[in-house]
């Protein structure tokens, strides 16, 4: 890739607009993630009992549901992600590969 | 040594007619010696099964042998691969038979610590997502190596990652052919040796003439054998109770000799140093895995790239799901039915085979001996499949960083670059068998979780900055990428599953206090990469620096991204 062409990009509005908004949704949602695994991980190691308390009568535990969730949010905001990225950054970069004429 | 379309016929036939021949004379020998205590009876509806597996994925390598020609068909399957497909690959390269007979042995043995490492080996992917997936595709062609040196000086960079990618690839091997040599033990009835002679061939076959194409369907059938099975015994399992997870728990409680504390959190997480420090390295662990991210170069474009990792982190956190039902569903059938399933009928002596046979005991129970010979099939499989991907990261480690960038500096034609790689994949197969004979006797429990350390403190952070810090430079990626590695290394030895456990020192010697290496050696790479970057004069820290806006706009939009062959 030329220098020109790196220039062109660089000072494009929309690239600058892909770029700011990628990185912060993105480093939004792992910060998502991180808390949602090491709030978990943390109770495991600080709080056991928390997680053993049962919910309502039966043997269910708080824990259970609570694993079961941290899964689920896993898989739930990796598909977010890719929702925004498949439509609106992937439409910014059509756009910028268009204007710069590659 | 050429490998023209005909050799590879032919060599391809006697390969597949060598393989047959181990597998019939390795279930006869079985057959013949069942004195060991160790090894079972020979079953032969799950070599029967296995043999079918093995069958149908050479035939597959046949067909892809034909579409194989240049380096990118050999190493990326010429980037025809869509991201559906991908996410299934991914999801059986990761979903190992460690995983998959080890977590559920775990909760089987401990109920909801299992759970805590099913999800810590799942929550690795999002941030694979958010931060590296696409930035991956857009900037690589072949190799890591090709993402973290984009901008840098490419002799140093590329020896540091070709020593990461086959450091990770020995461990992660060696676990995986040991656990192979025990598996055929227990499932099928026949001796060690044959074990690794089988997987040693039949992975060299897929690799050689099939590249990455052959491979991936291996994954993508593997994938579903499993996904298939799992959902059957998940199944199975919860119809037994009506669908109310609530009656399968309490039912758990009841015959489990922990009673209710296996619905918390026990003593499998000690101290909150290891249990930070262990979800350290799986999750970023994933990240810097060479096998997983070379299936990133794969699909044609970023967009692909998302969604192979979206379904890729789908189908692994719904396994893990069903490894903790199949979990509870082993202590509920099983241990009802002692004199079946125990040693000597007694529950304190363990499970038949050890506690990592709870998932193929509960396949007998509930599916008879035909699913029983199913699961064991899928678990060798699994193995099988594993190991082809590791020894084809490998390979490209050797062929495409060491010799064609390293040694040629990039003045290599195709055809040179791929018979490096070929001849690489028939080394590490022979060094794979050797080593899988060598560690027979070993510990080798440790050796994934220090595959992932290592990734974690060597690979994933000079990933990391390369692609995402402007001022990161040659020399301090290098420095923090070996620092990270000896560190991880280093610590794990003095940890008490090394020092004690396989160096024989006595208990309470260890002095590594830590499950986990990660949570030390991560942040010494980091700190090493943005301090040697940082007072990097040099005149190559400035032209790194410098190549940073061009290698950004690259990762961020795909212009001048690799494309895919077409095919």
């Amino acid at each position: 890739m030329d220098a020109d062409l790196v220039a062109r990009i660089v000072s494009h509005p929309q690239y600058q607009e892909l770029k700011a908004k990628r990185t912060s949704f993105g480093w939004r949602l792992s910060l998502a993630g991180m808390v949602a695994y090491y709030g978990f991980i943390l109770l495991v190691a600080f709080d056991k009992p928390l997680l053993a308390q049962k919910v309502g009568n039966g043997v269910t535990t708080v824990g259970m549901p609570l694993g079961l969730a941290v899964i689920v949010f896993t898989i739930i905001i990796t598909w977010v992600y890719i929702r925004r990225a498949n439509s609106e950054f992937d439409t910014l970069t059509a756009q910028i590969v268009e204007e710069v004429g590659q | 040594m050429s490998f023209d379309r005909q050799t590879v016929r032919h060599l391809a036939m006697l390969l597949a007619v060598g393989v047959a021949t181990a597998v019939c004379v390795g279930a006869y020998a079985a057959g013949a010696d069942l004195g060991q205590t160790t090894k079972q009876a020979t079953n032969w509806t799950a070599i029967g099964m296995f043999c079918a597996f093995v069958a149908v994925t050479l035939g597959i390598t046949k067909w892809a042998a034909a579409r194989t020609r240049s380096a990118a068909d050999f190493y990326t399957a010429g980037g025809g691969i869509t991201g559906f497909q991908n996410g299934l690959a991914i999801a059986g390269d990761y979903m190992s038979a460690a995983s998959f007979l080890g977590i559920s042995g775990l909760v089987f043995a401990n109920g909801f610590d299992g759970l805590i490492f099913s999800i810590g080996w799942l929550v690795g992917w999002p941030i694979i997502t958010f931060l590296m997936a696409e930035r991956l595709r857009n900037l690589g062609k072949f190799t890591f190596a090709d993402v973290a040196g984009y901008r840098f000086s490419q002799t140093p960079i590329r020896v540091f990652a070709a020593s990461g990618s086959l450091v990770v690839v020995a461990f992660y091997m060696i676990a995986q052919m040991v656990g192979a040599g025990q598996l055929i033990k227990l499932l099928f009835g026949m001796d060690y040796l044959y074990a690794e002679i089988l997987v040693g061939s039949t992975m060299m076959v897929y690799v050689l003439f099939g590249g990455m194409t052959a491979t991936t369907w291996v994954q993508i059938i593997k994938a579903c054998m499993l996904l298939g099975g799992a959902t059957f015994m998940a199944l199975a399992v919860l119809i037994q109770f009506g669908f109310s997870p609530e009656a399968m728990f309490s039912k758990a409680v009841e015959v489990h000799a922990r009673k209710e504390a296996i619905m918390g959190p026990g003593a499998l997480i000690k101290d909150p140093i290891s249990a930070i420090s262990v979800g350290m390295a799986l999750m970023f662990g994933t990240a810097g895995l060479p096998h997983i991210l070379m299936r990133f170069f794969t699909v044609p474009n970023a967009k692909e790239a998302r969604k192979s990792v979206g379904w890729a982190t789908t189908w692994i956190g719904y396994f893990y799901i069903l490894t903790f039902i199949i979990g509870f569903g082993a202590i509920t059938n099983l241990v009802p039915n002692p004199a079946n399933y125990f040693v000597d009928g007694e529950i304190a002596k363990g499970l038949i085979g050890g506690g990592n046979m709870a998932a193929v005991h509960l396949a007998g129970a509930v599916g008879g001996n035909w699913f029983l010979g199913f699961i064991s099939a899928v678990a060798f499989a699994t193995i099988l499949a594993v190991v082809a991907g590791l020894t084809l990261s490998g390979a490209s480690a050797v062929s495409h960083d060491l010799y064609a960038s390293v040694w040629r500096h990039g003045r290599v034609d195709q055809a040179q670059e791929l018979r490096v790689s070929k001849i690489t994949t028939v080394a590490l197969g022979v060094v794979a068998v050797a080593l899988g004979i060598a560690f027979e006797k070993e510990n080798v429990a440790y050796m994934v979780m220090l595959a992932f350390v290592i990734a974690a403190s060597a690979n994933f952070p000079v990933l990391f900055m390369s692609v995402l810090w402007k001022g990161c430079t040659t020399k301090g990626a290098v420095t923090g990428g070996f620092v990270g590695l000896l560190a991880a290394v280093t610590l794990t030895i003095g940890s008490v599953s090394v020092w004690e456990k396989v160096m024989q020192n006595p208990a309470g010697s260890a002095w590594f206090p830590y499950d986990s290496a990660a949570i030390f050696s991560i942040p010494a790479a980091f700190i090493t990469i943005w301090l040697v970057s940082l007072l990097d004069r040099s005149a190559r820290g400035d032209q790194d620096r410098a190549g940073f806006p061009a290698q950004q706009v690259r990762s961020e939009t795909g212009i001048g991204a690799a494309g895919a062959s077409g095919h």
